[in-house]
């Protein structure tokens, strides 16, 4: 069988994705179209040998809908050749629309594709596309469905995951991403700019150089109200019933910003890169999903993980650095712990805490910022997870070439 | 088809309005039943295609407008889902036409509105009703497990907004006539019966061709559509809040919220069927037919009498003696003066029976403030209720209930002290939870006048009375006890003679289970939230801190078999522990497996003396051991003859101490669970966890003879009291 290479990644700074965010006037259209139109210029990329657009996206209405991978493939100038389709696993749609790019490299299907994601959730608010399943009693009833948040306290309930723990590792996101910033090690990142082509943001928004400790600590549980109104608290005691309560310690703080942006990776096979003159940064070794139960939701990415570790024939420790998605801080602790990861090894330089999560992009970010810093380091394999809605988690293998 | 004359007749005036007028001949009240929904349909027919006719009245004879649905018809079970189905759409087709007709109908509503009755009303499209805050218009289906089939599952949404709607649906909140109107169930209201056809006719006249809302494309649903913001948190808040309720356990609730969710995306003719298709899914569920045989007719029966010995003369009661006014005491004394007695209250200090009577006073005080009770007759209960310490104060009582602390050489003091000054036909009763009724009538010298009548606490909420018949209570003790349990409106159970009767029985097994759990490393969170997600109304830790785990000790240990029994000898060595040495003694104590004080919560020692591990736990058998536990001994109970029929065992689980009504009670429980299924689950977990879990042979047989539960032959008292 064919192998598949990731030829490059690029993705854009991130915006906040409310009102106030830098990125509100830039259409996720945009978004996607100039970091096609970056790849193109960056590599001087002869467009006629890209086949497809594979983007994911999770709310797939308004801006998004009528599939905004098309959109943007019809607007970034690649040619009418260029095909475009959107995908949605959620949280894990960058990273499955590499995955399902890699899978037609390999299976001989294709040569040369785009695959990425985009997210714009300033324009496009979380949840707008409804769906049946939190909103169809038919569906949520039996499914014991909560929201994400509830699912996350859960987690650190059942697992024993204090205030104080979640506080510290959000702390740190924030840190390591100061760093990072301040050293310009963001080196695949692009400015998104406006139609005259003046940049709009050299930066990713949400980052705080001042977060403390304490500053965290005194920030209000945010899913505490809607686990007692709405229920949820109840309905997560009635699937997990050894636990008296849930405790509340996910907040705005220590939880994944919600922004704006996209990214992109360019994956074909040996003999495309080739035609083009381009040098793999990396090959797809594996990939993987599983399902977990709907309710804790986002425990998924250890059993993706060791599927994709079985896979290719690896354990944890064989594996250099990891990029475990900050969709609550609980998330990759509980990974890290699950898997004996060495802190060392996890989002050297931040994560969604303190960047962001353009829900459709993230996991394509994940896969840039990977390969840039293995590269840094000198470093030969890497693990991408995610933990998705609905309960799945998805987890790549990559390896430097 | 044709009009039956009997349910409803028409009459057309010369200004060409038409009155459908109801009033069921054979019935007490009108009901929407299948031969009323063909009458109204042929007659509505009629008089849409009669060019003369310019509106219609509709109206009712009777003094409610309609009491909904005929759930009699239930009894037989549908067993032909499509056939069901294929009516439902027929009778939505039918009423769709009379809606869309283009003329004019309008209900005037004069009395209870409820279930098919306001969907009769809903139907029309202007409703009118009376200004009498008597009057009831709701949805009261969900309570015996269904919910409107006739289109107002979805209409109440379309009028009331989502939110409300999901709540009159789901809630089967009754509205008085100024809160419907408020609410936009009902359209106006008028203040007297003459005003409603002078209203009616004015609005036909100003309303030549009406349109209903939800056909109405300009109509738009107050508070925003399912598809809006508003609508999708409404929804999603909603099954949150509708998991903390029922956790999934009624079929009814989830159905008919999903009737609003899929039928407010999509043209109304096509919602009615998914409505239709839903109502046929609950309709045939189990739950339904478990709760209206319970719940509904069960219960009714028993407050019309049902278990009353025949052709025993009426046992009339003007006098009561309740001697005891502690906290039963006290409560028996209240109900009963509130039904009308004369109620001579006594205990052994002036204080104390004044305390009982300040009980009342409370109670009063507090409805007189809510507008509950008028502050006349709140008066005149009070005036009716007298402490006195004198035994001789009993002189005269048609019957006396002893409500003394619960010691035998006590009672039996007291039964003779009253017995010396009460009429020798009268009644003696006593509200015993615990001592054989037998035992307590050696102290009587009428042990046929001698009868047991088992309140539950809080004696003004609780709605079930537990009758006792002791070796020697004649029916005429039978019949007079059922009579004064339905004079204060209760709902009377009559069991046999037995330690712990039926209820206490069956409830100590609740407690027991959960104490064993607690003790083979179940951690407390997970014995109570299992057994509250299967319905139970509380955990069995927290509900024996309400009773005290010393009352438990107390009542063990007068219990002479305590040694014999290896379950009450492990229970009892327990509990022992837990208050000896650790000082847990109950909520009252504020302390018990609970603390108390601040925010209730779980003793954390609990988890130190009982180690669990919650990996190797299976909660499908923690829950199966909660309810099957208490299903065993009501079967036991039914075997040995303590319970006189099935349906009084049903009750007194759902009554009397909580078991989920969506079962049908302890006893259908089993037929719930499936008889083959139950015992072979009793018999691993006697395997298991020893020989509580032993099923009768009868059941066996029962069960492989393909019987249900309710086919059991019940012993009679004879065989199960032989002398």
């Amino acid at each position: 069988m064919a192998e598949a290479y990731i030829y490059d990644a690029v993705r854009t700074t991130r915006g906040r994705g409310n009102k106030k965010g830098a990125l509100i006037g830039i259409t996720p259209t945009q978004l996607a179209t100039q970091c096609l139109q970056e790849l193109r210029a960056k590599h001087d990329l002869n467009t006629d040998l890209v086949e497809d657009v594979i983007l994911g996206c999770v709310s797939q209405v308004m801006d998004q809908g009528a599939n905004i991978a098309k959109t943007a493939a019809q607007q970034s100038g690649y040619g009418d050749h260029l095909c475009g389709v959107t995908l949605n696993r959620f949280c894990g749609s960058g990273l499955e629309a590499i995955n399902q790019a890699s899978a037609y490299v390999k299976s001989g299907f294709s040569q040369l594709l785009i695959a990425g994601g985009v997210e714009s959730m300033s324009r496009v608010k979380m949840g707008s596309d409804g769906g049946a399943m939190l909103m169809d009693p038919s569906v949520a009833m039996p499914g014991h469905a909560i929201p994400q948040g509830i699912s996350a306290d859960l987690i650190a309930t059942k697992y024993g995951y204090s205030r104080a723990d979640v506080d510290e590792f959000a702390y740190h996101s924030q840190m390591k991403a100061v760093a990072a910033e301040k050293d310009n090690r963001f080196t695949s990142r692009l400015d998104v700019k406006d139609v005259n082509g003046i940049t709009v943001l050299d930066r990713d928004e949400n980052v705080r150089e001042n977060t403390t400790v304490e500053s965290l600590g005194g920030l209000q549980p945010s899913f505490a109200i809607m686990g007692e109104m709405g229920g949820f608290d109840a309905v997560a005691i009635d699937r997990y019933p050894e636990l008296e309560g849930i405790n509340h310690v996910h907040h705005a703080g220590n939880s994944s910003a919600i922004v704006d942006g996209a990214a992109i990776a360019l994956i074909g096979s040996k003999e495309a890169g080739e035609a083009l003159g381009l040098k793999p940064r990396a090959i797809v070794k594996g990939a993987a999903v599983y399902g977990t139960d709907p309710t804790i939701m986002l425990t998924g990415p250890t059993p993706a993980s060791e599927k994709v570790l079985k896979q290719v024939g690896m354990s944890a420790s064989d594996i250099d650095l990891y990029e475990i998605n900050e969709a609550f801080a609980v998330v990759p602790m509980l990974m890290r712990d699950n898997m004996n990861i060495p802190m060392e090894k996890i989002n050297f330089n931040g994560g969604a805490i303190a960047m962001g999560h353009p829900l459709g992009a993230t996991g394509c970010i994940l896969m840039g910022t990977l390969i840039d810093e293995l590269e840094r380091q000198d470093k030969q394999t890497g693990l991408v997870t995610l933990c998705i809605g609905g309960g799945m988690g998805i987890a790549t293998v990559i390896e430097r070439v | 088809m044709a009009i039956d004359k009997n349910i409803l007749t028409v009459e057309t005036g010369s200004d060409g309005i038409a009155i459908i007028t109801i009033d069921n001949k054979n019935e007490s009240t009108n009901l929407f039943s299948f031969d009323f929904i063909s009458s109204y349909i042929e007659a509505a027919n009629e008089l849409v295609n009669n060019p003369a006719v310019k509106g219609v009245i509709v109206q009712s004879a009777k003094s409610m407008f309609m009491a909904g649905a005929d759930l009699k018809q239930l009894e037989k079970p549908i067993t032909d889902k499509e056939e069901f189905l294929n009516n439902s759409l027929q009778m939505h087709k039918s009423f769709r036409e009379i809606e869309k007709a283009g003329k004019p109908f309008v209900a005037c509503i004069d009395g209870h509105a409820l279930g098919g009755g306001l969907e009769l009303a809903m139907i029309c499209h202007h409703r009118i009703s009376t200004n009498n805050p008597k009057t009831k218009i709701g949805f009261p289906e969900i309570k015996v497990g269904l919910f409107p089939g006739g289109g107002g599952t979805l209409k109440a949404p379309y009028l009331m907004g989502i939110q409300n709607g999901l709540m009159a649906v789901l809630q089967g909140t009754n509205h008085t006539p100024a809160k419907a109107l408020k609410a936009n169930l009902i359209n106006e209201v008028v203040e007297t019966t003459e005003d409603l056809i002078p209203a009616a006719k004015k609005w036909i006249a100003e309303n030549p061709k009406p349109v209903q809302p939800w056909d109405n494309k300009k109509y738009k649903i107050p508070g925003g559509g399912l598809m809006s913001p508003a609508g999708a948190q409404v929804m999603m808040g909603g099954i949150g809040n509708l998991r903390k309720l029922t956790h999934g356990n009624y079929p009814a609730a989830t159905n008919a919220m999903t009737v609003i969710y899929k039928g407010l995306q999509v043209p109304f003719d096509r919602a009615l069927e998914i409505e239709a298709r839903y109502f046929t899914d609950t309709i045939t569920s189990k739950e339904a037919k478990n709760m209206i045989r319970t719940g509904f007719m069960g219960i009714g029966a028993a407050k019309k009498g049902i278990a009353r010995p025949k052709g025993v003369e009426p046992y009339p009661i003007k006098k009561l003696g309740v001697l005891g006014a502690g906290m039963m005491g006290a409560g028996i004394a209240y109900v009963s003066a509130y039904a009308g007695m004369e109620v001579v209250l006594k205990d052994v200090t002036i204080e104390g029976a004044q305390k009982g009577k300040d009980y009342s006073t409370g109670i009063v005080n507090k409805r007189v403030e809510r507008k509950k009770m008028e502050q006349d007759f709140g008066d005149a209960l009070l005036a009716r209720i007298h402490p006195t310490t004198d035994p001789a104060a009993m002189d005269g009582c048609d019957m006396v209930i002893e409500a003394v602390f619960e010691n035998l050489d006590l009672k039996a003091t007291v039964t003779k002290e009253t017995e010396a000054v009460l009429g020798a036909d009268k009644i003696y009763a006593s509200n015993t939870s615990t001592i054989p009724i037998t035992m307590l009538a050696k102290a009587s010298d009428r042990p046929e006048n001698f009868i047991g009548i088992h309140f539950f606490s809080p004696v003004d909420k609780m709605p079930l009375v537990e009758i006792i018949v002791g070796e020697k209570t004649n029916d005429r003790a039978i019949a007079a006890a059922i009579d004064y349990v339905m004079a204060i409106r209760k709902i009377p159970i009559v069991v046999n003679d037995s330690r712990g009767f039926y209820t206490s029985r069956c409830f100590g097994t609740f407690t027991s289970e959960g104490l064993f759990l607690l003790d083979e490393g179940v951690p407390a969170a997970m014995i109570e939230n299992v057994a509250k997600t299967k319905g139970m109304p509380v955990g069995p830790l927290a509900v024996s801190d309400e009773v005290s785990l010393t009352l438990g000790l107390h009542v063990m240990e007068s219990n002479p078999d305590l040694e014999k029994s290896p379950e009450m000898s492990r229970n009892y060595k327990i509990t022992k522990m837990l208050v000896e040495e650790h000082g847990r003694k109950g909520k009252k104590a504020g302390a018990g497996f609970y603390e108390y004080g601040g925010k209730k919560k779980l003793w954390p020692k609990l988890a130190e003396i009982f180690k669990s591990d919650v990996e190797t736990l299976d909660k499908e058998i923690v829950a199966k051991r909660i309810l099957h536990r208490q299903a065993l001994e009501a079967f036991r109970c039914l075997d040995e003859g303590v319970l006189h029929s099935v349906v009084d065992g049903d009750i007194g689980s759902v009554t009397g101490w909580g078991f989920p009504i969506y079962t049908g009670g302890a006893l259908s429980y089993i037929d719930f669970v499936g008889g083959a299924a139950f015992i072979a689950d009793c018999d691993e977990f006697k395997e298991k966890f020893g020989p509580r879990w032993d099923v009768p042979q009868s059941l066996r047989d029962l069960v492989a003879a393909g019987k249900s539960i309710h086919d059991f032959e019940v012993k009679s008292k004879a065989e199960a009291m032989p002398a």
